[in-house]
């Protein structure tokens, strides 16, 4: 039993097959429209979501931090009157009250692990040499929830307790200390601890490698003389985006300095946002060149057919059959033209993933495609299609049966 | 009496109205036509036959008069009443054969079914077979109109106007651009199917000698009918 086709979508499919070249070259057109936007969509959201991981991935969302110390004026605004200010030095302070600030953070909305952290700088001696490091005071439990250092570590565990320590990899060479060795730290304010090493990371970042040394919250605070307090309260949020809009009601209510990494990594947020900006104009460019495609191909198919429509008119088949005809075409060409494109994509992407490599080998993107990518890309093109025939598909309805015949 | 399946009182036609050009084409025209009956429409280029066709076509409307399609006042129909009227109550036969070069003969034969109904059915297209047979082109059902004939072409034309069984057929020069031999063949064939379905016809013609063997003959001069 054969299939048969409804009416519009019959005359639709013969209507492109008779303009077979005009047919080619739009379905060509929607092809590479397609495959550009889905290719650059999701090389671009690749090469965002590692550097935003690269650069979150050893930083919290959100930091509160006691505010700045500031200059109260003495002297009366007169004038006449000169000053110099001088500003503060900042010298390490806990943060106020930090147990029920981390107690209001975890109640905010979105965010979804708070960690304190007391944090001072120092120095790692072994033998005769001497580093430069930051103490890293942590409850681990919580801290691995912000960075997540289960993943960069290469010896040994994450759990620094007592006078356990967990050092970066670069710092462990230059002392050349590995695990289960000592290390002796000192702080500014000479109080000393010899730390076992337990753990070892590689974060990936070679500053914080050589740097970072991480002990127990309570070590911390009694090297860095901050009994019970804190320097910082470190949060990690579902939406990094809303960071931001995170902290700054924070902010507001304790009255702390609350920094989101949107703040402290403006730049990199503006560099990203140009692209995802430069990425939508492109898109929105090759949307609006392939509907003109299609629109300018179905006009001039109206005129080409204006015989046929009459003559189907003259039949019987109505305005409303006859704009279905040319929409349906509009809609053929971009859904197969995004079919067609969704695969050229794909094989964009494989070529480009085995060529293009990181260091280490691995393919600086993902080949695997999304599917929302595909799918939206797929339904925009189907939309836009049917969209661009619009104008050609009611000038094919209202074409006068008469005028079409004679021409 | 019987309904005729034309009736055509004080039908006029103007164009280009309210402008400087307007020019009226028809100036009354009263034509009935009764169901079997094969008239021919006679007269000199630009008198206003094709415009005649068109109005009882339902291609387009008519200035004034009233214009009854097998007893239904077409003005009371609106836009897609007239279209359904066109589909299953009347076949055009073109002077220049108008296929679809898209479709096969048979397609062609099939498509006032198609249009019809939203698809074609088996039933149509047994019914296309059995006109395509009866107009000798059964070995030619899978054509395209450019592999076939002129002759050939018009031969499916009046397949695809029998195939809904309309009550009239309109004819527009349909041998116009045929040699003598083949322009005899058509006609008789028309003639022949106008007998066997008894659907009324009115066909435009510049033939005299095929306006000699129709039931009846009007002529129109200057928009004017005289029987």
């Amino acid at each position: 039993m054969r299939i048969r086709l409804p009416f519009e979508l019959l005359v639709a499919l013969r209507f492109l097959r008779e303009g077979r070249t005009q047919s080619l070259l739009i379905l060509g057109g929607v092809t590479a429209g397609v495959a550009v936007t889905i290719f650059l969509t999701h090389l671009i959201g690749e090469l965002q979501s590692s550097i935003i991981e690269r650069v979150l991935g050893s930083q919290p969302h959100v930091v509160i931090r006691p505010p700045d110390e500031i200059n109260r004026r003495a002297l009366p605004d007169a004038p006449g009157t000169l000053a110099i200010d001088q500003p503060r030095a900042q010298r390490l302070r806990p943060v106020d009250q930090w147990e029920s600030v981390a107690k209001l953070a975890a109640a905010t909305p979105d965010v979804v692990a708070v960690s304190p952290l007391v944090t001072g700088p120092a120095f790692a001696l072994r033998g005769e040499a001497s580093k430069s490091v930051a103490l890293m005071g942590v409850e681990p439990d919580a801290y691995r929830r912000i960075v997540l250092m289960d993943k960069y570590l290469t010896a040994g565990r994450f759990a620094p307790s007592g006078t356990n320590a967990v050092i970066g990899i670069e710092l462990a060479k230059d002392l050349g200390a590995s695990l289960g060795d000592r290390i002796r730290v000192q702080t500014a304010g000479g109080r000393e601890e010899v730390l076992t090493i337990t753990g070892l990371f590689d974060i990936g970042n070679r500053d914080l490698n050589r740097r970072w040394v991480f002990v127990s919250l309570r070590l911390g605070q009694s090297l860095l003389d901050l009994a019970g307090g804190v320097s910082q309260v470190d949060l990690r949020v579902t939406d990094i985006f809303e960071a931001e809009a995170i902290a700054r009601p924070l902010a507001d209510a304790t009255g702390l300095k609350v920094e989101s990494w949107m703040t402290t990594n403006a730049q990199l947020l503006a560099g990203l946002k140009n692209q995802s900006t430069s990425l939508n104009l492109i898109r929105s460019f090759v949307t609006l060149i392939v509907a003109l495609g299609i629109a300018s191909v179905l006009v001039v198919s109206v005129v080409q057919k204006q015989r046929e429509i009459g003559i189907l008119r003259a039949m019987g088949a109505g305005r409303r059959q006859l704009l279905a005809v040319f929409l349906i075409q509009g809609a053929l060409v971009g859904s197969v033209g995004s079919a067609l494109g969704a695969s050229l994509g794909w094989g964009l992407l494989q070529i480009f993933a085995s060529v293009f490599r990181n260091g280490d080998g691995t393919p600086i993107f993902s080949p695997e495609l999304p599917a929302d990518i595909v799918i939206g890309a797929c339904l925009i093109a189907t939309v836009v299609g049917t969209l661009a025939a619009m104008i050609p598909a009611r000038r094919a309805a209202s074409l006068d049966p008469v005028d079409a015949i004679r021409s | 009496m019987t309904q005729p399946v034309i009736r055509l009182a004080g039908i006029r036609k103007s164009y280009n109205i309210g402008t400087e050009v307007e020019a009226e084409i028809l100036h009354g025209i009263d034509l009935d036509i009764a169901a079997g009956e094969f008239v021919a429409l006679i007269g000199p280029s630009g008198s206003g036959k094709s415009t005649l066709l068109n109005l009882v076509g339902l291609l387009e409307r008519a200035t004034a008069g009233r214009i009854e399609i097998d007893g239904i006042d077409t003005a009371t129909q609106d836009d897609v009443g007239l279209t359904r009227l066109r589909n299953r109550s009347i076949g055009f036969v073109f002077q220049f054969h108008h296929l679809l070069p898209a479709f096969s003969a048979l397609e062609n034969a099939m498509m006032p079914g198609i249009i019809a109904e939203g698809r074609a059915t088996d039933a149509h297209e047994a019914a296309a077979r059995e006109l395509l047979r009866r107009v000798g082109l059964e070995a030619h059902s899978h054509k395209k109109p450019n592999q076939l004939s002129g002759g050939q072409q018009q031969r499916v034309a009046i397949a695809r106007a029998l195939l809904l069984g309309p009550r009239l057929i309109l004819a527009d020069e349909p041998t116009g651009n045929l040699d003598t031999h083949t322009a005899d063949e058509i006609f008789a064939l028309m003639r022949e199917v106008n007998r066997e379905r008894g659907s009324a016809c009115l066909i435009v013609t510049h033939d005299p000698r095929l306006a000699e063997r129709c039931d009846r003959s009007v002529r129109m001069v200057d928009g004017l009918l005289y029987t």
